[in-house]
């Protein structure tokens, strides 16, 4: 950032000891660039949850039984050495022996691909009804649409569904992380302010938690949930379901920093003076353990997304007509089918990026939440 | 040492009557009890029931009894191997599960020690030979394994194997051996099968642990006592070995604590995937069918034999590890 353009060593010096925590924890974590890129990479996943529905070609709900598997199609830019993006319309071809119907690109055929263009209908942010999205063809009819990457057997465009299902993948860890962070501030800072018993009790509570086999026990859970239920019911249940477990690495981390901080002087001196607890823990304690916590934090949420996806992968998590990367991934389960549409697949790189970018990120928050260390 | 042995083993029970309370709220959850779902699959059959049998089964199994009451009971007869019937087979529970159990723990135990082995020898490796492309490659592998769900691993492998090789690799024995009853030729079997997915459930945990051990011996390495070892002039790899791989191994050990309940859990979906026969499609299938003793015994007994291996692996680990022996002695 800014600190690379400072010209003398002597002003250098006295811009870092001027400099607010947030500002040091800030120059601290530039200098871990896989994490600046990660935190980059996380901010446009979380933009794709914003305008999932914006940046959709097609209803991902809406199926076509024509459209059944259709191989991944790029868009051609060119056209005869003009800018004319467009891709090829779909020509079917009967197998004369399995007599099953495949999609070839017909060149013949181009359909002109343009911006803001009317598709189907939905709510921006929830609240606008348009039917803007930002890239398509015109007024596709029967199978001609942009296939990116290509369509399911129910004929249901792969990478309108995978823009759409980050929506719940992502949101769902937030929500995670949210209720493990409640669980976790709280008996993690009971547990380190009061010591003692409750320490003990606590911390055995967690050791409990912590030697269960999870997978099972989601399973168990989220299987003996109602069918009558609507998805959000489900969704906020899953959600409970996923943090009941993952609270406990939380509450240590918050644990150890309660107990670290007790002993420092400034909060001896908020003692002495007579501030109260809830203001020694609230002015005093919470600015400088919450860049720990915010790294605790996008180092959990990976964990609840994968927990999420595992759990819709078997069919036990979310529901159809809910669509997030579990459930994508549901349909690549068979190998039969994936040796013939092997795009399905692709609903398995979003899940790898968004661990591998919160993972760094959560790294570099890590080493910069201590920016005198 | 016998403070920690005590504090582990009660620690341990009181962990099986968590798994075993939780076990109970899942029989218990879904709508309706035992005696409903019994009826219901005799009206399938055509048969049916009159309330006043109905009244008595429910008598019979005590469910007209307070919850407390009904917990007591069924752990009495968890206690004495009676785990109920299973309303899918038609059959006891334990005769259903059968060998399942066994195969689940033994593709856990041995992508335990697969874990240990890729990551102690790797981990001092990329530490003491910091920044060198051998670091590179295990950091890379690492990543990566932190990255893919071990899931969605089984899944690429089974993809590329199918569409690459035609060859099918999930399973844990060969066509023929699948029936067959125990023999050495069928271990023989199972050894050779079990490599493949207890690789995949190591890999993420052994990313860890490198990390982990990376970290710790290249603190141990810059401390003062390894430059006098090395100034005495004792041999490299003993100046490693001897003093600050062993060092750096404990906080290496007590992540290791957690490793097992998370390779059980990983099991299950891994065996769905690779179409193992252990009790994880069991399990589905279970839930599935709101089989509910079935798939509560196998909640219930997977829960206590992960407690019973992490105290197994607890106490080699301190066995290997004097500093937690001798906790509690000072």
């Amino acid at each position: 950032m800014t600190l690379a353009v400072t010209s003398s060593a002597a002003a250098r010096e006295d811009r870092l000891a001027q400099a607010s925590q947030l500002q040091l924890t800030w120059w601290r974590f530039c200098r871990h660039r896989l994490a600046v890129i990660s935190l980059a990479v996380v901010a446009l996943f979380y933009v794709v949850v914003i305008f999932a529905d914006f940046l959709a070609v097609a209803d991902p709900h809406a199926t076509d039984a024509r459209r059944s598997f259709i191989p991944p199609q790029g868009i051609s830019l060119l056209d005869d050495g003009a800018w004319r993006p467009h891709v090829s319309g779909l020509k079917g071809v009967r197998d004369p022996k399995t007599f099953k119907l495949a999609y070839t690109p017909d060149p013949a055929r181009k359909l002109p691909v343009a911006l803001f263009v009317h598709g189907y209908s939905y709510n921006l942010f929830g609240l606008i009804p348009t039917d803007r999205h930002l890239f398509g063809i015109e007024g596709g009819q029967g199978v001609d649409g942009i296939f990116l990457l290509g369509t399911d057997q129910l004929g249901r465009d792969l990478y309108s569904r995978l823009v759409v299902a980050t929506r719940i993948s992502l949101s769902i860890g937030l929500a995670g992380v949210g209720l493990s962070l409640i669980l976790g501030i709280l008996l993690g800072g009971v547990s380190g302010l009061y010591g003692g018993v409750v320490d003990t009790l606590i911390q055995r509570l967690i050791e409990v938690v912590r030697s269960i086999p999870t997978i099972p026990l989601w399973m168990g859970l989220a299987a003996a949930l109602p069918n009558t239920w609507s998805v959000t019911q489900v969704y906020f249940a899953i959600t409970l379901i996923i943090s009941l477990v993952s609270w406990t690495e939380l509450a240590r981390v918050v644990r150890g920093r309660f107990l670290a901080l007790r002993e420092e002087d400034f909060v001896i001196a908020a003692e002495l003076v007579g501030a109260s607890q809830l203001r020694i823990i609230l002015r005093h304690m919470l600015p400088s353990f919450a860049s720990h916590i915010i790294a605790a934090v996008s180092l959990a949420l990976p964990v609840m997304i994968v927990s999420e996806t595992a759990l819709s992968f078997l069919g036990l998590g979310l529901r159809p007509p809910a669509i997030s990367w579990g459930i994508l991934l549901q349909d690549a389960q068979n190998v039969q089918v994936l040796a013939g549409a092997p795009w399905l697949l692709c609903a398995a790189v979003p899940v790898i990026l968004v661990i591998l970018a919160f993972n760094f990120l959560g790294d570099g928050l890590r080493d910069a939440a201590d920016p005198y260390g | 040492m016998l403070i920690y042995l005590a504090r582990r083993l009660v620690l341990a029970l009181v962990t099986c009557v968590a798994i075993s309370v939780l076990t109970f709220v899942i029989i218990r959850l879904p709508p309706g009890d035992f005696v409903d779902a019994y009826i219901a699959n005799l009206a399938v059959g055509g048969s049916t029931v009159s309330a006043d049998q109905a009244t008595a089964m429910r008598h019979e199994y005590g469910l007209d009894r307070p919850i407390v009451v009904q917990y007591a009971l069924w752990m009495g007869r968890v206690i004495q191997g009676d785990f109920g019937v299973s309303m899918m087979w038609r059959r006891p529970v334990t005769e259903v599960i059968g060998d399942r159990l066994w195969l689940t723990m033994a593709v856990s135990i041995t992508a335990l020690f697969l874990t240990w082995t890729i990551a102690l020898p790797i981990g001092i490796y990329s530490a003491v030979r910091q920044y060198s492309i051998g670091d590179y490659i295990a950091t890379t592998l690492g990543f990566i394994g932190l990255a893919i769900p071990n899931f969605l691993l089984a899944l690429i492998l089974m993809y590329v194997g199918f569409r690459y090789f035609g060859l099918s690799v999930g399973g844990l024995f060969s066509p023929d051996m699948a029936q067959a009853p125990w023999s050495w030729a069928k271990l023989w079997d199972l050894m050779a099968h079990i490599p493949l997915p207890a690789c995949v459930l190591a890999l993420a945990g052994s990313a860890q642990l490198i990390r982990i051990m990376r970290a710790n011996l290249l603190d141990e390495l810059r401390k003062p006592y390894v430059v006098t070892a090395r100034a005495k002039g004792i041999t490299e790899a003993r100046v490693i070995v001897k003093y600050p791989v062993r060092a750096a191994l404990n906080p290496f050990v007590s992540s290791s604590a957690y490793l097992f309940p998370y390779l059980v859990s990983g099991s299950i979906v891994v065996s769905l995937v690779l179409g193992l026969p252990t009790v994880g499609p069991l399990l589905l299938q279970a839930l599935v069918a709101q089989d509910m003793f079935l798939a509560g015994t196998i909640v219930l007994l997977l829960g206590i034999l992960t407690v019973i291996g992490t105290l197994a692996s607890d106490l080699l680990l301190m066995w290997v590890e004097p500093r937690i022996r001798l906790q509690g002695r000072a």
